[in-house]
Order: structure tokens, then C-alpha cells, then sequence
């Protein structure tokens, strides 16, 4: 049983299931007529501004770069987690815990000197 | 996928019934939620279609498929259609690889004049080892709709509920993922069916090297980790963008945020997506924290031999003890689905600094100091 098949063939049934239903309520649908009043992005009453070239507030990226560099950290304890306990048990405990110990402290540092610097303030 | 047609056959029709299933539970929970919501709001909520109301979501899918095809101007085409169905996917991926139930046993039988079997059906789409790792990989694609939805619309409210979502599922996946840490200390396995197996029994500790038995407690994972249950909660209500974590929807600030563009089945498919997303959690929930598919006390074992001591033969009795294991689970995730919803109704929404403190500077350490005493329990009682 190759697995990583059976996601593929789910997800493609996702997909036809989703393109269907697009398509069927697209067809099923009245057709009116358009207007360029009508055919504007929702705004409250006023004439819609051009979003295409809004700028983005440079929180959302520093958040992202924090996120890439944290979750990185967080992922190299997954393969420590799943084999700690077989370890503790091998007497092994008192290591795998040391060194786990340091990669966290630098772990916590660097969320310390993050909330320092005040790269995760929202205002 | 098999090693005979009838194999193949059987665990390509599971994962479409995994996958309806999902989509079926749709309905029941928008309308337990409409309820619900006017049960804790002392109105009466939807009660005139059909019994209680039953049948008003019905009605709303048919209307639902009678609407106009709209396409706002300078929307990016591909990406305003794509989106709902991506926003699909994750959901339905992740909840096909979650056990279901224990494996069915068929016994070997005679069919068209061939002999087939023995076979093993896995109540569940697709048994990947790995499978916590690809729950956090698939779910986190969510994102992807969300932000697709928002750019693709050419909205400013769209755009920003879009930026909102994938800054908020990126800061609570951080905190989703190092909760897990601590289950998976306890239980040294990414396999679902060796946690659910571990969590079967009466409550069964070491301390200092010796084994104690509390024989009123089940052996769940939410004994042994309650701070990474409590976590691992908080942070899917925030995966999910449910409030009070509904930042990118916040309809008194953004309209209806990724979806204010979008109307009938497209929307109508970020709600499943959504609602996919929370039964997911609260099957992920059931699992890793409440034993799973298992029925406190009493293990698939013992329901097979007593099916078996009734006169079933193997393959009734094993359907049996999975269709019991089943109905467990069900209700666990029914349990957990309700308070997804009373959650809801109760709680305020977070303003954004809130929610991104909340996230960053109050539950990542939470969590992180959850590993690290987990992993210093774990070792000083396992230390003779």
C-alpha cells in the first residue's frame, strides 16, 4: 500500500469534487446583466480604492522570517521527543536532556532578545 | 493500494466515504451551531423548516447553488476560483489519516469461484507512520487558500483579513507544534494506532521506577500532559479562525475578511474547509489526549472476544468492535465540536496585538516550558 499515492488520489478527488461544484453552480446560476457599479470590490458606500499595489505593513514579514526561524528550532525536537523515552529508559536520560537543555536555552534566548528588541510589538 | 482488485477497490471507496463524511457533517454542524448559538441566546434559532429545523440547511444548499456567478473586476481570475477549492483540501487530507477505529478483520472467502483474502482494512483513508508530522504538514497548507482568497479577490478588506490569517496561523502553528512535543515524549511515536494502543487501561504511571495503577482513571494522554491538552486547544481554535481567535473574519472591522468577495457554493466551500478544520481538531484531540477511537476500560480486545462469545464470526466481529470503537470516537468529537461552538457564543474576539501577545510572548513559552518539565518528569520517574 504506497501511501503517499493514496494522498495524491485524494487530493485529486478533492480537487473534481471542488472544480464540480464550482462549475454546477456556475451554470445552475442566474445570468444578469453586469455593470461597473456592480462589478466593483465591496466598499461601504464610497468608490473603491485600488488595493493591487497596497502596501503591507512590515510586521507581517518579520513575523514570517520569526515564524521560518522558530519553527525550524521546533522541528528538530520532533526526533528528539519520539526517541527521549526509549533513551531515559537505556539510562541514556541524563545526555539526551543536557543537550536538549542547550539547544532550548538558546531557544529561549532568542525568543528573549526578540521580545527585547520589540520585534513582536503590535501597535 | 492493495495487492488484489477487491482491496484496491475497498480502500479507494474508504477514502471517498472519509471524505463525504466530512462534507456530510457540514450541514449538521452549521445547523447545531445556529442552535446552539440561539439555545445560549434564549431565541429559538432556525425551527421552521422541517423537524427543528432540520431540513433548513437543505434549503440553503439548493439556494446556495441557485446564485449568481460573480467575479469582481480586476479579481485575479485563477486565484478567486482556485481558493475555495484549495480551501478544501487540508482538512479532508488530515482527517482521512486519522484512525477511525481499530483495523477490520476479514476472514478469507470465496467470491466469483476465487478465493480471496485474509484481509486487514484500516478504518482509516491511509496509514502514514508519520502521521503527527503530517497532520502539522497538511494543515498548515490552510494558509494557502486563505492568503489565495484575499490577493485573488482585489478587495481591501479581503487583503487584509487574507494578511491577518497567515500571520495568525503561522503564529499559533508555533505553539500547535511544540505542544505536541509533550505527547510525544510520553509516547515516544508519531503512529496514531500505537498512542490510542498506549492510552488503553486503567491510569498507569512510573515514579521513581516503580509502576503505580489508579484503577477509577482511564490511562489518557491528558493526565500525563494537561498544560500541552490545554495548548494544543487553544491554538486549533486558532487554526481553525474561530473565535475568539476569528481575527480574519472580524465582520465589525473587515466586512467578512477573505470572504467578503465571495457568495453561494464559494463560500459555501470555505465552510466546510473551516468546519473540516475543527473536526480534524477534535479528532486530533480525541486522540492524542482521550484515547482515541477507545472506550475507557474496556479494550477492542475485550469487544471482540465478547461479540465473539455472542456467536459472530470473525470478520461480524470485528466489524462490530470497530463500529463500537467508532461510535466512542464519535462521541469524544461531538463532545469537542460542541465546545468549539459554545466557545464561540461566549467569548469576546482578541484585538490583534492581544492575539499575536497571546500567541508569541504567553503560550510559545507555556509550551516550551511544558517540554522541558515533561522531559524532567519523564526522567526522574523512569530513574530507579
Amino acid at each position: 500500500m504506497n501511501a503517499l499515492f493514496a494522498v495524491i488520489l485524494l487530493a485529486i478527488i478533492i480537487i473534481t469534487f471542488g472544480v464540480f461544484l464550482l462549475v454546477v453552480s456556475g451554470r445552475l446560476g442566474p445570468k444578469r446583466q453586469h455593470s461597473a457599479v456592480k462589478d466593483m470590490p465591496y466598499e461601504s458606500g464610497l468608490p473603491g480604492t485600488d488595493t493591487k499595489d497596497t502596501k503591507v505593513s512590515v510586521k507581517f514579514y518579520l513575523t514570517a522570517i520569526l515564524f521560518i526561524i522558530f519553527d525550524i528550532e521546533i522541528v528538530f525536537m520532533y526526533p528528539w521527543a519520539v526517541t527521549y523515552l526509549d533513551s531515559v529508559k537505556a539510562g541514556a536520560g541524563i545526555y539526551l536532556l543536557g543537550a536538549m537543555g542547550v539547544f532550548i536555552l538558546l531557544f529561549v534566548i532568542g525568543l528573549i532578545w526578540e521580545i527585547k528588541s520589540k520585534a513582536l510589538e503590535w501597535d | 493500494m492493495g495487492v488484489d482488485a477487491f482491496e484496491t477497490t475497498i480502500n479507494v471507496a474508504k477514502m471517498f466515504v472519509i471524505f463525504l463524511m466530512m462534507v456530510q457533517a457540514v450541514p449538521v454542524l452549521v445547523w447545531l451551531e445556529r442552535r446552539g448559538s440561539a439555545f445560549i441566546q434564549n431565541r429559538f434559532g432556525p425551527n421552521r423548516v422541517g423537524p427543528l429545523g432540520l431540513m433548513q440547511l437543505l434549503a440553503d444548499a439548493v439556494k446556495f447553488l441557485f446564485k449568481e456567478e460573480f467575479l469582481p473586476k480586476k479579481a485575479v481570475a485563477f486565484l478567486y476560483y482556485a481558493a475555495p477549492v484549495i480551501a478544501l483540501v487540508p482538512g479532508a487530507l488530515a482527517l482521512a489519516s486519522i484512525p477511525l477505529g481499530p483495523p477490520i478483520e476479514v476472514a478469507a472467502f470465496e467470491m466469483l469461484g476465487r478465493q480471496m483474502g485474509p484481509y486487514v482494512f484500516k478504518l482509516q483513508g491511509y496509514d502514514i507512520g508519520i502521521g503527527i508530522v503530517f497532520i502539522l504538514g497538511v494543515s498548515s497548507l490552510g494558509a494557502y487558500g486563505l492568503l489565495m482568497a484575499g490577493w485573488g479577490s482585489a478587495s481591501k478588506y479581503s487583503l487584509l483579513g487574507a494578511l491577518r490569517a497567515s500571520a495568525q496561523m503561522i503564529s499559533y502553528e508555533l505553539a500547535l507544534s511544540l505542544s505536541l512535543v509533550g505527547i510525544l515524549l510520553v509516547y515516544g511515536t508519531f503512529n496514531f494506532y500505537e498512542i490510542i494502543a498506549q492510552q488503553q487501561g486503567p491510569l498507569r504511571f512510573m515514579f521513581w521506577g516503580k509502576e503505580n495503577v489508579i484503577s477509577w482513571l482511564p490511562n489518557w494522554g491528558v493526565f500525563f500532559n494537561p498544560v500541552g491538552m490545554i495548548l494544543f486547544a487553544a491554538s486549533t481554535f486558532a487554526e481553525a479562525n474561530r473565535l475568539p481567535f476569528d481575527l480574519p473574519e472580524a465582520e465589525g472591522e473587515l466586512v467578512a475578511g477573505f470572504h467578503t468577495e465571495y457568495g453561494g457554493f464559494k463560500m459555501l466551500m470555505f465552510f466546510i474547509g473551516e468546519y473540516g478544520h475543527m473536526i480534524v481538531a477534535s479528532a486530533l484531540l480525541a486522540t492524542f489526549y482521550f484515547g482515541g477511537y477507545g472506550i475507557p476500560f474496556v479494550s477492542p480486545a475485550n469487544i471482540e472476544t465478547f461479540f465473539h462469545a455472542q456467536g459472530f464470526g470473525l470478520t461480524a466481529a470485528s466489524a462490530l468492535t470497530a463500529l463500537v470503537s467508532h461510535l466512542a470516537l464519535l462521541v469524544k468529537v461531538a463532545l469537542f465540536l460542541w465546545v468549539f461552538i459554545w466557545v464561540r457564543w461566549t467569548l469576546p474576539r482578541f484585538r490583534y496585538d492581544q492575539l499575536m501577545d497571546l500567541g508569541w510572548k504567553s503560550m510559545l513559552p507555556w509550551a516550551l516550558a511544558n517540554v522541558v518539565v515533561t522531559a524532567v518528569w519523564l526522567l526522574v520517574a523512569n530513574t530507579k
